[in-house]
């Protein structure tokens, strides 16, 4: 039992941080609203350059085949930042179901998944739309039990509102054909519930991420912030605000790393551990949120301080996936009635 | 990361398995009443026979000296057999590390066997009728004389002190001193003349408090636990590990949630979906402090300072513990009132209550972690 990461993990970690500071940095982040994509320009390059795109594409497609447990800190990342690229959908939900199936689609998708040059985005029945689904190269899409790897290039697209500005939401049609199966009946059925296990899991790392992010802009404003003659974060009301939220913080913290190694094994409590990991993560992020939110005052409640886009991320993230109460259900359904 | 138990891991928690399942003694009368308190001491007379009682001590005191992680799944299984609170948990989980880290040889040959085999029982005397919170507020004293110190004052709230032989706690040598300077921890014989015990009735109904007065009892030098005067950072170290793993496992909670779980099966009716949710919800919970249990073992193994965040994890359980009863107190509707016996609903729920008051109430973990973690500013 070694319930940690390695020196190596950590290491990538720090590295992928250290980009993220320098180029996804919050006036990059509010530039990326604007875009077409809602995305920082010349930002996946980077990060393929650095090795993030190709990490869990297997060796022999050009990439460095590592899984969940060593994706699990750089989802967090990305949530820290905020990073509006489809980090997730690409790397930890569309590679790894790729390179499972394999054929020829793992053929043509995953080389150019290692080299940064095709971006994923994800549709599954439970989800209504589309996040990116314009700008993405590739789909991965669920109809029934199937699941389809469908070329941006032969789906229509409309888009949606989202309350999340560097989100582009779509509703999308499209129509499945025996060239995009990935795989159907049993095998496309619990092909499915793993994927949505990964995007539930990837969603949870990076709301760990938006939290820890949350609390410690809050804490540095709140001990900079003077009301009263004093910082107001000597005032107890807003220590113990902050505290509560960093108390379910950490607590959801491990249950992600762990749900990280579940997913990786395909261990028998896999949906357990990861509905764990996601009603945590879900319910933490949200307490940060709202901490954050009432510890700022109304500067957090304008376009002119950063904490907005990070809560607006929470917002979307807490939700997709499967809500924490959705989680609790499956959960509640595995305890009480299996 | 290796989420699999080595399999000498595996042969221990067997081994405590097949003991426990075994020797574990059933509907025992609660803990702090007459007729219970004599036969919890004998369940802890048969582990340590059996080298259980003591797992991480060395083994000269009767312990196996097993790592952190080992302990944690001893715990697990001591709650899933549904063993019983244990007698000697003041002593053995806070005075006992205490003593290992700053007891002289002679105190710890002299003390710490004892300790184990329910022989000596140690209650704590911190909290005095001016001091609870502000522990350093204490005003009970201890004045130098020949050969010792004699100790003058009044300590509340000592859990189970009518059924202790021995008390420690922090009595101020320097009378010049204020706060947490000239403070001195004293280990105390309860049968010591100048000494009152008055028995104090806890919410549950039990005798599970004593005041403790003193009245110039005579206290050997043999028996000051670290430098005079030093006592308050000897202090820290014992409500240190109280406030995290140690006084409160997580193996509790999860026997504790899987108690619910099979609460909630035998009554599907009494569940609807908000209930259902609740108890996914504490169920969760219990995982999640087993989990960050696994976790903080191993960042204390790599040598980071977990000290403050003992209060994340008491702040977690204390209310964990209250919600999850509180769902089982609504599943059982009317009946809930009379689970008054050893270990049922009601009766662990009012003990429960206590959490979030001993060892540093909610509001002082906050502060914890508001200013040690996080470092916002005191003042
Ligand atoms: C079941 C149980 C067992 C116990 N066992 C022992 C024992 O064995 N030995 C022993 O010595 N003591 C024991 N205690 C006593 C315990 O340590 C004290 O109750 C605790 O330290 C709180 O002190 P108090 O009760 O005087 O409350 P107070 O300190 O008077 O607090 C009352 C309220 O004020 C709040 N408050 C106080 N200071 C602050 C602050 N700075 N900021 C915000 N809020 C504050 C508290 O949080 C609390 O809500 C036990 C208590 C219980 C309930």
């Amino acid at each position: 039992m070694r319930f940690g990461f390695s020196e190596d993990q950590k290491l990538f970690q720090a590295t992928l941080a250290e980009l993220l500071t320098d180029e996804c940095h919050h006036e990059a982040l509010a530039a990326a609203w604007e875009t077409d994509a809602g995305w920082v320009p010349g930002l996946w390059e980077k990060l393929a350059a650095m090795g993030v795109t190709g990490m869990s594409v297997p060796e022999e497609h050009g990439g460095i085949g590592l899984d969940d447990t060593d994706l699990v800190l750089l989802l967090e990342e990305a949530g820290r930042a905020a990073c509006p690229e489809p980090l997730a959908e690409t790397v930890a939900i569309a590679t790894p179901l790729l390179a499972e199936v394999g054929g020829a689609h793992a053929d043509t998708w995953l080389p150019k998944i290692a080299g940064g040059e095709a971006r994923a985005a994800i549709g599954l029945e439970r989800e209504r739309f589309v996040a990116d689904a314009a700008a993405a190269d590739l789909l991965i899409l669920q109809r029934g039990d199937a699941l389809h790897a469908v070329p941006a290039s032969s789906v229509k697209t409309a888009a949606r509102d989202s309350v999340d500005g560097a989100r582009r939401l779509y509703a999308v049609e499209w129509t499945p054909s025996a060239d995009t199966l990935l795989a159907d009946g049993d095998t496309g059925h619990a092909l499915g519930n793993r994927v949505a296990n990964r995007a539930a899991l990837a969603a949870a790392a990076q709301l760990v991420g938006l939290g820890s992010e949350l609390i410690r802009l809050t804490v540095e404003y709140a001990k900079g912030r003077v009301q009263f003659g004093q910082p107001i974060g000597a005032f107890q009301a807003v220590k113990h605000h902050i505290a509560n939220a960093y108390t379910q913080l950490e607590l959801a913290r491990p249950t992600v790393y762990w749900a990280s190694n579940s997913v990786a094994k395909n261990t028998d409590s896999i949906d357990l551990d990861v509905s764990t990991a996601k009603a945590l993560a879900s319910d933490a992020a949200h307490a940060c949120f709202r901490a954050a939110l009432q510890c700022h005052g109304a500067i957090a409640y304008t376009y002119e301080y950063q904490a907005h886009m990070w809560m607006k991320r929470v917002l979307v993230l807490r939700e997709a996936y499967g809500s924490s109460a959705w989680h609790r259900r499956r959960a509640a359904r595995s305890l009480i009635d299996g | 990361m290796d989420l699999e138990y080595t399999p000498e891991q595996q042969s221990f928690r067997a081994e405590a398995r097949a003991f426990l399942e075994a020797h574990v003694p059933k509907n025992l009368p609660p803990l702090d009443t007459p007729e219970g308190f004599p036969l919890h001491v004998e369940w802890e007379q048969l582990l340590f026979d059996n080298r259980w009682a003591v797992v991480d001590w060395p083994e000269k005191y009767g312990g196996r000296d097993c790592s952190l992680l080992e302990w944690l799944i001893f715990e697990e299984e001591y709650y899933r057999a549904g063993g019983p609170q244990r007698a000697t948990q003041n002593g053995i989980f806070l005075l006992g590390p205490t003593l290992l880290k700053f007891g002289s040889e002679e105190q710890k040959d002299r003390i710490l066997t004892k300790m184990a085999r329910a022989e000596e029982l140690w209650c704590q005397g911190w909290s005095e009728p001016g001091a609870g919170s502000d522990l350093a507020a204490l005003t009970s004293r201890a004045d130098k004389v020949d050969g010792g110190f004699k100790l003058y004052g009044a300590k509340t709230w000592s859990t189970r002190g009518t059924f202790s032989h021995k008390t420690f706690g922090l009595f101020r040598t320097d009378p010049e001193s204020e706060r947490h300077r000239g403070l001195t921890y004293f280990l105390v014989d309860l049968q010591a003349e100048g000494i009152g015990v008055r028995p104090i009735n806890k919410l549950d109904g039990d005798e599970g408090f004593a005041e403790v007065y003193l009245d110039g009892v005579f206290v050997p030098d043999r028996d000051v636990l670290g430098e005079v005067g030093k006592g308050w950072n000897v202090a820290m170290a014992t409500t240190g590990p109280e406030r995290g793993l140690t006084l409160r496992s997580p193996g509790r909670f999860l026997a504790m949630a899987d108690r619910l779980v099979a609460l909630a099966k035998d009554r599907p009716d009494a569940c609807d979906d908000r209930i259902r949710d609740r108890v996914a919800d504490h169920w969760m919970k219990a995982e999640a402090f087993r989990q960050l249990g696994l976790w903080t073992d191993r960042r204390i193994a790599a040598g980071e300072d977990v000290g403050a965040e003992s209060s994340v994890m008491k702040l977690h359980w204390s209310h964990l513990d209250i919600d999850l009863h509180e769902t089982a107190l609504e599943i059982l509707g009317p009946d809930a009132e009379s689970e008054m016996k050893n270990g049922a609903w009601m009766k662990s729920y009012l003990f429960g209550l206590a959490n979030p008051i001993w060892g540093g109430t909610s509001e002082i973990q906050r502060n914890i972690v508001a200013e040690r973690i996080l470092g916002l500013p005191r003042k």
